[in-house]
């Protein structure tokens, strides 16, 4: 199964020098490449299900000089979710770009983005998720700005300018972990770290760059102007996975690395962040006047939620109940990773078809476009928290983890976001239904609604109601 | 010979804060992207003084290969900044 692994990133990476130097066959390119990354994240996935965590050392350097992939229960999970949105949002963007210039530019820099996320994912060496924070920014950042407007610009930059910030602070706190302790293999530092000046250190710059780039409030001002202002597809890819990857990395820096020296008084201040973006972003989403930037607002909001899982972890004793939580963390990433992405793809047909976003202006949009329509629907049943949705699950055990450890701030926090998330969903699907006749075909633009209409599906539907073989997985991690 | 050690890790440490000031502090493009560098820089001071190992033993190469990496790493995204900052600008002639 490590074939898998090489797969993983070798895949897009050779795809994205095939679609350079072959423009014409660019599309093609991109999708068999989506296509064949995302079985190979299935067998990764069947790998880790049969024989456990998986490791690779690639040209039989061992880990402190050559570079090491690994993967356990969360990478794995991680890698689908991302080859599958990845796959989804290529096929819509097949339509989005079909005959503009920018086609031959975009689908290098995409592949090139899900080689630098699945590169992140499967990394255990931080010097290396270093590299490929950067290159998973660099090509992020060129991507938000393809639209070529002033205002797409202007934000990407700052994107940029805020990335390389966030991308110093964790190089700086790499050094001192260095120079602290010799290695900076994740797996041998685990073992080795101890509480101290140089690990708090070393903490707390590192967690400062990953804040600023998975937007945590009140770090989150880059995140709506630069998502609302890029591609669809992009938008997606950046809403659903790349503010997940740095998050993936607090969370394996705080839960592995430094399980031991994270105190119970920092993990309730990532608490109080959380609950600060979820409270901020959804009130923010509510008074947004375009789709777009609801969406960004909701990421924001969303992102809230899984810190909020932090202080959690840090009080419960390890046994059943933090394991739940645990599960309950990565099953709340995983559904808006795909609401979010099927949220934005739907946005983006509507932006196509009627030329606006504007919320008030969607009068009549589930009649014309119902899928459409209904892809937002699920996806809002997903960023709500309703049954049977994968997000349901996910703030069950986030409230049973806040009873459980007498934490009811969290309770009040997880049941006011989600009540404005309600409010959100419902005012856009207010506007939606207008009184216009119904089509004969509920799918009007196939290429286009089926992508946001799976993704959104598998959101509010699939990982609910099948939720119990991901929970199995993440147990034989532990 | 240790504080010779220290002193260019402090040196970089003080590059490090001096760069961080500078990107929160400044509103001109231009000086934020200089002072991100500026930043490099002294994150890249740091880990050379880290690769110290006294007199006798050769330096530690491991620190050092981060720090090409870094560099290039660097300079790639500062072209990327200086092209859109460029691009703006451009724009801005426009209107």
């Amino acid at each position: 199964m490590t074939d898998a692994m090489i797969g993983l990133v070798a895949l897009p990476l050779a795809g994205a020098l095939a679609t350079l130097l072959l423009p014409r066959l660019a599309t093609v390119v991109a999708i068999g490449t989506g296509l064949a990354t995302t079985v190979a994240a299935g067998l990764l996935l069947f790998g880790f299900a049969t024989q456990g965590a998986l490791h690779y050392e690639i040209g039989g350097w061992s880990a402190g000089l050559g570079i090491a992939l690994r993967a356990d229960a969360l990478s794995a999970l991680l890698l689908m979710m991302t080859a599958l949105v990845a796959l989804a949002a290529s096929v819509y963007a097949s339509a989005y770009f079909k005959g503009t210039f920018e086609r031959a530019r975009f689908w290098p820099l995409w592949l090139l983005l899900l080689t630098s996320l699945n590169a992140l994912l499967l990394s255990g060496d931080l010097f290396n998720l270093y590299v490929t924070l950067e290159l998973l920014g660099l090509s992020a950042v060129a991507l938000a700005s393809l639209g070529g407007k002033r205002a797409a610009v202007a934000a990407a930059l700052r994107y940029l300018l805020v990335g390389l910030l966030g991308s110093m602070l964790f190089l700086s706190g790499v050094s001192l972990l260095y120079a602290g302790y010799g290695t900076l293999d994740m797996a041998q530092l685990a073992r080795t770290v101890s509480a101290g000046p140089v690990a708090w250190t070393a903490l707390a710059l590192m967690t400062a760059g990953l804040l600023l780039k998975t937007a945590l409030f009140p770090l989150h001002f880059w995140l709506p102007p630069a998502h609302a202002s890029a591609p669809a597809p992009v938008s997606a890819v950046l809403s659903a996975l790349v503010v997940k990857a740095a998050f993936y990395l607090v969370l394996r820096l705080w839960l592995d690395v430094f399980a031991d020296v994270v105190t119970a008084a920092a993990a309730n201040l990532l608490g109080v962040l959380g609950a600060g973006a979820v409270l901020w972003g959804s009130w923010h989403a509510l008074q947004a006047e375009r789709l777009k930037l609801l969406a960004a607002w909701s990421t924001v909001a969303q992102l809230g939620y899984l810190f909020l899982f932090f202080p959690l972890l840090q009080a419960l004793p390890p046994g059943a109940a933090r394991e739940l939580a645990a599960g309950g963390l990565v099953m709340l990433a995983l559904t808006h990773g795909f609401a979010k992405a099927g949220l934005f793809l739907a946005i983006g047909i509507i932006q196509q078809r009627c030329g606006h976003d504007t919320i008030r202006g969607l009068d009549g949009t589930a009649q014309r476009l119902p899928a459409t329509t209904f892809a937002i629907a699920l996806a809002g049943v997903a960023l709500i928290g309703l049954p049977p949705s994968g997000a349901f699950l996910g703030k069950w055990q986030l409230l049973a983890g806040a009873v459980e450890t007498g934490q009811w701030l969290w309770l009040v926090v997880t049941a006011s976001g989600s009540l404005l998330a309600a409010a959100y969903i419902f005012r856009v699907l207010g506007h939606a239904f207008g009184h216009r006749p119904y089509p004969s075909q509920p799918v009007t633009v196939a290429r286009e609604e089926w992508p946001a209409l799976l993704l959104a599906s598998m959101a509010a539907l699939v990982l609910g109601l099948a939720g119990a073989p991901v929970w199995g997985l993440l147990e034989i991690g532990t | 010979m240790l504080t010779t050690q220290i002193l260019y890790a402090l040196t970089g440490c003080v590059i490090v804060a001096l760069g961080l000031r500078g990107a929160l502090l400044h509103a001109a493009l231009l000086q934020r992207i200089v002072a991100i560098n500026v930043m490099g820089a002294g994150v890249f001071m740091l880990l050379v003084a880290v690769a110290y190992r006294g007199p006798e033993l050769p330096p530690d190469p491991l620190p050092h290969a981060l720090v090409l990496t870094g560099i290039v790493v660097a300079v790639s995204a500062t072209a990327l900044a200086l092209a859109l900052a460029r691009h703006l600008h451009a724009e801005q002639d426009d209107d």
